[in-house]
């Protein structure tokens, strides 16, 4: 293997982790965007979306399963915001944060017990675990273009929605001014509980297509949320696509880092570049600085 | 207030207090049960140890229960949950022997908890029986306490054996960061040396690593890779024989003992084919010849395991099965629950067969199994073999 195939190897790696990371930064935004709060629960989205889907592919075709997944977990979102967030928007952001830490303890716990301990995984959705596919010379697995592919057409979607549709633009303009949308007739807390809905949603999908190559446990969501956090802070809080640019540079670093230090350093890597660009830009690469309409999709 | 409900009132203060007087004396030493203590990480990243533990300690502690007891005296064990955290062990071990008096205690599932625990056990001169691997729990030797795992030098030596007659001299080793693969990779290394293997790439991941293309990549490049060996308890296990055979990485992979259980087969599907490990025979019970020893443990713990908890039986299950029949022959030998005396007669048990192997303990060995608790196995169709060159 020559060092061009190499590079490509570790780089296709990188991207693969990356948009992972990505998905969940997104999710980061689109709730900090429309209420201000950071929901460290994001992770735990990613982990019931591969283990409702896992349960229900016992009974139904793999398509089925997916999209069962992603439409209770994103009912279980929106249920969240009802649930909690709409009744305590009296309490200070901090508040709300430190509800989300907890509720993140109660899904795993939860988790838990409706599973169990336990790692399970869905079918590759094409080949096997074994089967890879040659790309100038690096070999990849077939999931892996799944996970590109679903990742990168979710966060089009997504960003379609935003601009073009009403919906979409109701909710830019109420994280962008919340008083003027709520003159404007928009309303507040339904645009909150979608965002909450189209992030927990998001995080499932994602949960889904990386089931089969990282497999699902209770505990994986909680790493998930701290990378996908450092990700979305070194793009920029409140910049949908700068979160996406922020979770492939973390996995690609990652990658990189594992090429020339012990694999054991690539946390330390990313978060080393994290804590450099914090110091030098404390709003993240893309992001705007405080006052500035810090909250904008 | 009328007299009859005075009366009622004062006759339930009576019984409550009786009640409340009669519990403190259920747990005094002397009376008809022996208490053990058990501590396993039912939850947790080593969940997949503890969960067939525990399971296994309560279904074996019943059984024993049912027959009448040990000499006529119930077991009575009480099983904590340290959810893999050696903090967690220390306090619950802590609660049960000062407050709880135990006899022994069985477990902790891992070794970074058991070492944890050895100085207080010892010190309170309280049985501990592990079911973790590392060889540091029983080398050097503490007085009370042993272990049930075998070695990971017994594993290793395994493995390397193998290579040597492959003739395979250039390796490399895949470790995970937990108490289990960071023990293990030292060994490794170590061992290495002496096998006169050459290690030409040597990584370390994280226990919840959930992709390590990268990192065999990185092996991949390093020249001449003859055969990896992966060493840790973790899922990862499964992860890294899918993303070899992905990246086109085909050279025999190596597993711990670690990778005994068939989860992780199953996880891996096809790229689990041809993985070689040495195990405990648990695992390929059904392959062992009727004049083995162990045959008749081996099939009476799968049966009675699989049709309780409607799982397959794992060879984790198997160490708590061991701990807690040696600490009940302890009692059986020394006639008494003095844990001095007990101590004294485990120490002295010869060719006591269990589940993991067949133990022979004595003043200087607390682990009591040799080289012959393994076997080389591999995977074929899905399933666990014995491995015939």
């Amino acid at each position: 293997m020559d060092a061009d195939n190499l590079a490509l190897q570790y780089l296709l790696s990188g991207i693969t982790k990356g948009s992972i990371y990505a998905v969940v930064a997104i999710g980061f935004n689109l709730i900090y965007s429309a209420t201000g709060v950071l929901n460290f629960a994001q992770g735990e989205f990613v982990m019931l979306g591969g283990m409702i889907a896992v349960t229900l592919a016992a009974f139904v075709p793999l398509p089925v399963a997916v999209t069962g997944a992603v439409l209770a977990v994103t009912l279980l979102g929106c249920g969240l915001e009802l649930a909690f967030f709409r009744r305590l928007r009296r309490h200070s952001v901090l508040h709300l944060i430190i509800i989300t830490i907890g509720l993140s303890i109660v899904i795993q716990e939860a988790a838990l017990h409706i599973w169990d301990e336990k790692v399970r995984s869905l079918p590759y959705f094409t080949g096997n675990e074994a089967s890879s596919v040659r790309w100038w010379g690096a070999s990849i697995s077939p999931q892996v273009f799944w996970v590109l592919g679903t990742v990168g057409i979710a966060v089009l979607v997504l960003h379609l929605f935003l601009r073009q549709t009403l919906t979409g633009q109701a909710m830019r303009a109420c994280s962008a001014q919340p008083e003027a949308a709520m003159l404007a007739g928009i309303n507040l807390q339904n645009m909150r509980t979608l965002a909450f809905g189209l992030s927990a949603g998001l995080g499932a999908l994602a949960g889904c297509v990386i089931s089969p190559i990282t497999m699902t446990h209770y505990e994986m969501g909680a790493p998930l949320a701290i990378k996908g956090f450092a990700s979305a802070v070194l793009g920029g809080l409140g910049n949908p696509t700068a979160a996406l640019a922020g979770g492939l540079m973390v996995g690609i670093l990652e990658a990189a880092s594992v090429s020339v230090l012990p694999a054991a350093y690539n946390d330390v890597a990313a978060f080393a570049v994290l804590l450099l660009v914090l110091f030098f830009r404390p709003h993240g690469i893309w992001g705007k600085p405080a006052g500035q309409g810090v909250r904008e999709h | 207030m009328n007299m009859i409900s005075r009366l009622l009132a004062s006759a339930l203060c009576g019984l409550g207090l009786a009640a409340l007087s009669l519990n403190p004396l259920a747990a005094a030493p002397g009376d008809n049960v022996i208490k053990i203590g058990a501590l396993f990480s039912v939850t947790g990243p080593a969940a997949f140890l503890g969960a067939p533990e525990a399971k296994t300690a309560q279904m074996v502690a019943d059984k024993i229960n049912a027959a009448g007891g040990v000499d006529g005296r119930k077991i009575q064990l009480l099983i904590k949950d340290t959810a893999g955290s050696p903090e967690k062990a220390v306090a619950l071990a802590r609660q049960l022997i000062e407050e709880e008096r135990v006899l022994a205690i069985i477990g902790p599932s891992t070794s970074g908890e058991t070492m944890q625990i050895k100085n207080l056990c010892e010190e309170n001169q309280t049985l501990l029986i592990s079911c973790a691997a590392a060889e540091v729990i029983v080398n050097p030797v503490a007085k009370y306490v042993f272990k049930t795992a075998q070695n990971d030098s017994a594993a290793i030596a395994w493995i390397y054996r193998h290579m040597k007659e492959k003739n395979i001299s250039r390796i490399a080793i895949l470790t995970g960061n937990d108490g289990f693969g960071v023990a293990g990779k030292k060994q490794l290394e170590d061992a290495a040396k002496a096998a006169g293997l050459q290690i030409v790439a040597n990584e370390v991941y994280d226990r919840q690593a959930t992709d390590l293309t990268d990192i065999l990549t990185k092996v991949k490049s390093a020249s001449g890779v003859q055969a990896v060996v992966n060493w840790s308890i973790v899922p990862a296990q499964s992860i890294v024989a899918k993303n070899m055979r992905q990246i086109g990485l085909n050279v025999p992979l190596y597993q711990s003992h670690g990778f005994g259980n068939r989860k992780y087969v199953e996880q891996a599907g096809v790229a689990a084919e041809g993985i070689l490990f040495p195990a405990s025979r648990l695992l390929v019970a059904h392959e062992l010849p009727d004049s083995h020893p162990q045959k008749a443990v081996l099939t009476a713990y799968l049966k009675e395991y699989e049709a309780q908890f409607k799982e397959e039986a794992s060879a984790f299950g198997g160490y708590a099965h061991d701990a807690l029949l040696i600490v009940v022959e302890g009692v059986r030998q020394a006639k008494s629950t003095e844990p001095a005396k007990v101590r004294d007669a485990i120490e002295k048990l010869k060719n006591f067969v269990g589940v993991t192997g067949t133990f022979s303990f004595s003043p200087k060995d607390h682990g009591g199994l040799g080289l012959d608790a393994f076997e080389m196995l591999t995977v074929k169709d899905g399933k666990f073999t014995i491995y015939k060159p």
